[in-house]
């Protein structure tokens, strides 16, 4: 019983403590905390080894003779040959995807037995391991595509039908096409019904009302698409090892059917081929900075891209 | 009868402050003939026979879900746009019949504009808002388009709070202007109906007195029909009322008689707020 006037009846005293959320908050702290405590031994690890080692001879340099002597070293050739790669990539993987987006949240019936194989199709690409890829453009754009192309043009020797930039760049295309389909679809879908009805009521075309309203309104999570397209594709070197990465190029590549050298290729070789791995290491470090920062250069390309199509669409001009 | 419904009071000061019904002697605009439309195996309209007359403004009201917004979208053939529809009877507007197949159904939308319960404004600029249409529909000349933006404007009462921010984000306008800016939109085609799907069931009383102002402005020009669910106003507003209860047309007549003595019993427990 409570006596009225009582001070401190402990009515509002805690029954019974809240220990489950007590724990898992600190659960939550601690799997944050280690996934941030990893990134910063990787980064730690590489900017600290590798910082020292770049240099603007080692960046803007090709490689002579042997490229595993610090002094010789250079990774122009692998830096111009992923950003080729990776660009060439968005531009064959944007167009597609979006144009597949469209068609599953536009035009096709959500439920027709089509549209789900469709659906199945692109998930299950995303499934697909890097490797397998790269022997499907292989054995897909090398010898079937680009062997076909050779005996079209009744050319004497082998030019498309071996591997070669446009090669890699297509492969890794097919392999971020989910990517991009999803980051597309979800922003088609996030945009409000009305304003369709609203383009339809006026009297556009189905045509006029993606062209004109859908699509300007999706181009934001089109970019997203694209930032992780180019994210997945950057580091990627199993699709590329058949269709178009070289060991070793003494120029840049000039042409789509020229092979290139890549940075993250280079990672491989110069971890596993080396006949001296401790006089390699600084090497290795640098090429694995230089490779996240193209990376990372390559993201913020895209990540402005989309700052300023946003920027656009709030002032609207 | 115990209590008198504080709806029927309101309702007849509403009715009381206008002139009696206009445009009696208008010819008729949209006609229907048996229409039936099915949602797959659900009857939504049921055999609906009438006709609308031209120039005047007609209320559809009723309990949600009785088939009014459907009817409001078979005229301009939104309905083209849901799965598993289908219609029997005929919708004729001006005699002919709009689902017809030689109809183009661009062209029916260019004559029957549409305003929604919910203001979706573009996110464009409020010139284009109000441009949009009419790009569609050809006109490129600018002189010519500032021309008509400034003209729908002025006619849907926003062109004073906006002419100095023409080329800034719609989305900044107040839930009053953008539908405002929504009517706009509609009326810069020149349409010879504007049906409106309770345009102002999401403003408050301030803006919706604006909207109801703008529509008795508009039906000079303008064939409107007005789906609500505010009494008041479709006593205010229209000419003509219209009552559906479960997909069929109850009763259709003057306001002033469906407000005052109704025909049918329903009508009357609805229109005094017994039900619904």
């Amino acid at each position: 019983m409570r006596e009225a006037g009582s001070k401190g009846s402990g009515r509002f005293r805690a029954a019974r403590l809240d220990l489950g959320s007590f724990f898992f908050s600190g659960l939550t702290g601690l799997a944050t905390f280690i996934i941030l405590a990893m990134l910063a031994v990787i980064l730690g690890n590489i900017i600290g080894q590798g910082g020292s080692q770049l240099s603007w001879r080692f960046i803007s340099g090709g490689t002579r003779h042997d490229m595993f002597d610090v002094q010789q070293a250079g990774v122009l050739p692998m830096i111009v040959g992923t950003a080729m790669r990776v660009i060439l990539m968005t531009i064959f993987v944007l167009p597609v995807g979006v144009i597949t987006a469209i068609y599953l949240t536009e035009y096709a019936h959500p439920t027709s037995i089509f549209t789900r194989i469709i659906r199945s199709a692109v998930n299950n690409l995303a499934g697909v391991a890097s490797i397998v890829f790269g022997l499907f453009g292989l054995g897909f754009f090398i010898n079937f595509l680009g062997r076909n192309i050779d005996a079209a043009l009744h050319r004497t020797e082998t030019l498309w039908g071996q591997p070669a930039l446009v090669w890699a760049s297509l492969t890794l295309a097919v392999m971020t096409l989910p990517v991009v389909i999803v980051a597309t679809e979800e922003s088609l879908k996030a945009i409000p019904p009305g304003l369709r009805e609203a383009s339809l009521a006026l009297g556009a075309t189905k045509f006029e009302t993606i062209r004109k309203i859908i699509f300007p309104q999706a181009l934001p999570g089109i970019m997203t698409g694209a930032i992780l397209a180019i994210s997945r594709a950057a580091g990627e070197v199993a699709p590329i090892l058949f269709t178009g990465a070289a060991y070793y190029m003494a120029g840049l590549p000039h042409r789509l059917t020229d092979q290139f050298m890549d940075l993250g290729y280079h990672v491989f070789i110069l971890s596993t081929q080396s006949p001296d791995i401790e006089k390699t290491r600084p090497i290795l470090y640098a090429t694995v900075l230089v490779l996240l920062l193209l990376t990372f250069a390559l993201n913020l390309v895209a990540i402005f891209v989309r700052a300023r199509i946003r920027k656009k669409m709030r002032l609207m001009h | 009868m115990a209590e008198l419904p504080v709806t029927k009071i309101s309702v007849a000061s509403a009715l009381a402050g206008r002139s009696p019904a206009t445009g009696q002697g208008n010819p008729m605009l949209i006609e229907t003939e048996a229409l039936s439309l099915y949602y797959g195996q659900a009857q939504a309209l049921k055999q609906i026979t009438f006709g609308i007359r031209e120039k005047v403004v007609t209320a559809f009201i009723g309990p949600s879900g009785c088939g009014k917004s459907t009817l409001l979208r078979c005229f301009n053939r939104m309905n083209d746009l849901i799965d598993n529809v289908r219609i029997e009877g005929a919708v004729r507007i001006g005699g002919e019949d709009i689902n017809d197949r030689s109809v183009n159904v661009i062209a029916l939308r260019k004559e029957v504009g549409m305003v929604f319960q919910r203001s979706n404004p573009f996110p464009k600029s409020i010139y284009e808002n109000v441009a949009y249409a009419l790009r569609l529909h050809g006109m490129r000349n600018k002189t010519e388009l500032d021309g008509m933006v400034e003209q729908s404007l002025r006619q849907s009462a926003l062109w004073e709070e906006v002419k100095d921010r023409l080329q800034t984000s719609a989305l900044g306008l107040s839930g009053g202007q953008q539908q405002r800016l929504c009517i706009a939109r509609a009326i810069a085609i020149k349409p010879q109906i504007i049906l409106m799907d309770e345009p102002a069931s999401a403003l408050d009383p301030l803006a919706t007195a604006r909207i109801e102002d703008l529509i008795l402005e508009l039906k000079r020009e303008y064939t409107i029909i007005i789906v609500t669910h505010n009494m008041q106003q479709a006593a205010r507003m229209s000419d003509y009322t219209a009552f559906f209860y479960l997909g069929e047309l109850i009763e259709y007549g003057a306001t002033a008689k469906i407000f005052t003595s109704p025909a049918r019993k329903q009508t009357e427990d609805y229109v005094t707020g017994r039900f619904g």
